[in-house]
């Protein structure tokens, strides 16, 4: 269980963080999303003490993190895969962390198979890894203390897709055993496959949050046929609102069904009907994320 | 795969949980001066120096033969390299990275820091036997290569002092290691700061006082021999504030607050 109570991080005057909050319960997998230089890594490295808050507090199972007794045997940590001796070899790294931990050797060999670097590449300097490797390697360093809690900062980046696909498979079912997952990524769908809830974060403030139910329902149906103005007219004709969509699409303010019903009514051919959920979500998290950015552009270009 | 996931990230009833002991710590900092490629060779040129010391006493005509003046040599190599080791226990955290791993598993840093004090006094008392080792070789081939006999006298003061002069010589090296958390420029300032250091007051007549009472090297020289008198032992102790005692303290204020990324 973690939490996060108005947990503020200047830096001079400028704030990385402001007034963030939100929870993590056991058995979910919490997906911390927000562009980067958006205050997520800020966030967990406050979390996790290495940054002291200018305000607020974070806490794991009540504690602060500076107060558990041994912290990796409680929480996993991975914050960037690159914070390991380029000279030691995986097993090395993961060697010298298992003392700290006080967990035996065959530990160390067991999470090595855990995250597929068992065998030759344990025995590899982590400066000869690719940078999928060094994630695996921060993942197993993660799991070694078998820790109730996960915290991850983008664990997928450099990960292939079948790797990416094993992690989600892997965080899954940490959280369903119990477990307490916190990730954070910059990109939408990495953590939508996996995550329980949704925490959005832009310009170092929480911006949405809320399980993925709540934040992908309720946005409407995208309907597509071979004539738009007609499609158009007999919607509106059953009392459905719409709006203009991607493309030649309408996005109707209902759902499929009441769509579906409204149109054969009408007998007008569709070619397309959906609920708009995934882009939903989407939408919402550029337009959140992404203003920022245009702004940006617009400058320049101005 | 199977087998293993049972025990996996549940959330049954833990066994209670101790904090890693300050002498887990320790060996863990220990293995790092040694688990790396760049470090055992630190290590072993460390001893080779030593040998190398002794091989020429031993072939230098008008050199000091007795087991004593072997010992007291020796010290001078493992002396400069000493620093250089404690220098990067500290700062090789910081140039690797590896600081957010060590201090995300042990978030109290004082604890990583006295490991990595009573790690660096392990390798210097460590440096201070292999430099007898090669001592011993040294007196046992002296009738060998030379006309003088075998001498093996040695006083308790003289071991006593070089343990002690050893072990400051590897704080101070830890304790610019902890100021600068950069192995380049705390291994460069290092020897270049005291080295100005003394041209400066050695130029400067009326500074005088200042070499005796604050230049590390000056005070402790005569500790290589076991000569520091009751005078000689203050001035030590004020040396040693001004080049261990100060950087540590301001080195350890720094790390504790610093931003580990």
């Amino acid at each position: 269980m973690i939490t996060i109570e108005h947990l503020t991080k200047r830096y001079g005057a400028q704030p990385a963080v402001s007034d963030v909050s939100f929870s993590c319960e056991p058995g979910t997998v919490t997906g911390f999303l927000g562009p980067n230089g958006a205050g997520k890594s800020t966030t967990l490295r406050s979390l996790v003490g290495l940054t002291t808050p200018t305000s607020g507090r974070a806490t794991v199972a009540g504690r602060d993190y500076r107060d558990l007794p041994n912290a990796g045997r409680q929480v996993g940590v991975l914050l960037d895969a690159g914070a390991q001796h380029a000279g030691r070899t995986g097993r090395e790294v993961l060697t010298l962390s298992a003392l700290v931990l006080g967990v035996g050797q065959e530990r160390v060999d067991e999470v090595l198979g855990r995250v597929g670097l068992a065998g030759k590449p344990a025995g590899k300097r982590v400066g000869n890894y690719s940078l999928g490797m060094r994630q695996r390697l921060g993942l197993a360093t993660a799991l070694l203390g078998d820790p109730q809690v996960l915290v991850l900062d983008e664990p997928a980046n450099g990960l292939d897709p079948d790797g990416i696909w094993w992690m989600r498979g892997l965080l899954r079912g940490f959280a369903d055993r119990g477990g307490t997952v916190l990730l954070s990524s910059h990109l939408l769908r990495e953590v939508e496959a996996v995550a329980d809830q949704l925490v959005v974060i832009a310009g170092g403030r929480i911006v949405a949050q809320g399980s993925k139910q709540e934040l992908l329902g309720g946005r409407g149906t995208v309907v597509r046929g071979p004539d738009r103005a007609l499609l158009d007219r007999a919607l509106h004709a059953a009392g459905i609102a719409v709006v203009p969509g991607e493309g030649d699409a309408l996005v109707a303010d209902a759902e499929p069904l009441a769509v579906g019903q409204a149109v054969a009514a009408a007998g007008v051919v569709l070619t397309e009907l959906r609920p708009a959920g995934g882009e939903g979500l989407e939408e919402l998290f550029r337009s959140l994320t992404h203003s920022d950015g245009t702004q940006q552009v617009q400058e320049v270009a101005a | 795969m199977s087998t293993l996931t049972a025990a996996e990230g549940t959330t049954a009833a833990t066994p209670a949980i101790s904090p890693p002991s300050l002498l887990a710590l320790t060996r863990v900092e220990l293995r790092k001066s040694y688990d790396t490629r760049a470090g055992r060779w630190l290590l072993f040129t460390i001893g080779l120096a030593s040998l190398g010391v002794v091989a020429i006493a031993l072939f230098v005509d008008d050199a000091p033969k007795t087991f004593a003046d072997h010992f007291a040599i020796t010290q001078f190599p493992i002396g400069i390299l000493l620093p250089v080791l404690g220098i990067l226990l500290v700062t090789s955290e910081w140039s690797q990275r590896s600081a957010m791993t060590t201090f995300t598993l042990v978030p109290r840093r004082s604890r990583v820091l006295t490991a990595k004090v009573g790690a660096a006094g392990l390798l210097a008392l460590l440096g201070v036997v292999a430099a007898a080792l090669a001592s011993a070789l040294a007196t046992v081939l002296t009738p060998v290569f030379t006309d003088s006999p075998m001498d093996w006298g040695i006083g308790g003061d003289q071991v006593l002092q070089v343990v002690l002069v050893q072990l400051l010589n590897v704080l101070a090296g830890v304790a610019f290691g902890m100021l600068l958390l950069s192995s380049p420029l705390a291994i460069v300032l290092f020897f270049v700061l005291p080295t100005a250091f003394s041209i400066l007051v050695n130029l400067v007549g009326a500074l005088q006082w200042v070499r005796d009472w604050l230049d590390l090297s000056t005070a402790t020289t005569p500790m290589y021999e076991g000569d520091l008198d009751a005078q000689g032992w203050a001035q030590v102790a004020t040396s040693v504030a001004l080049w261990v005692a100060l950087p540590m303290a301001l080195g350890w204020l720094r790390i504790r607050r610093a931003e580990i990324s």
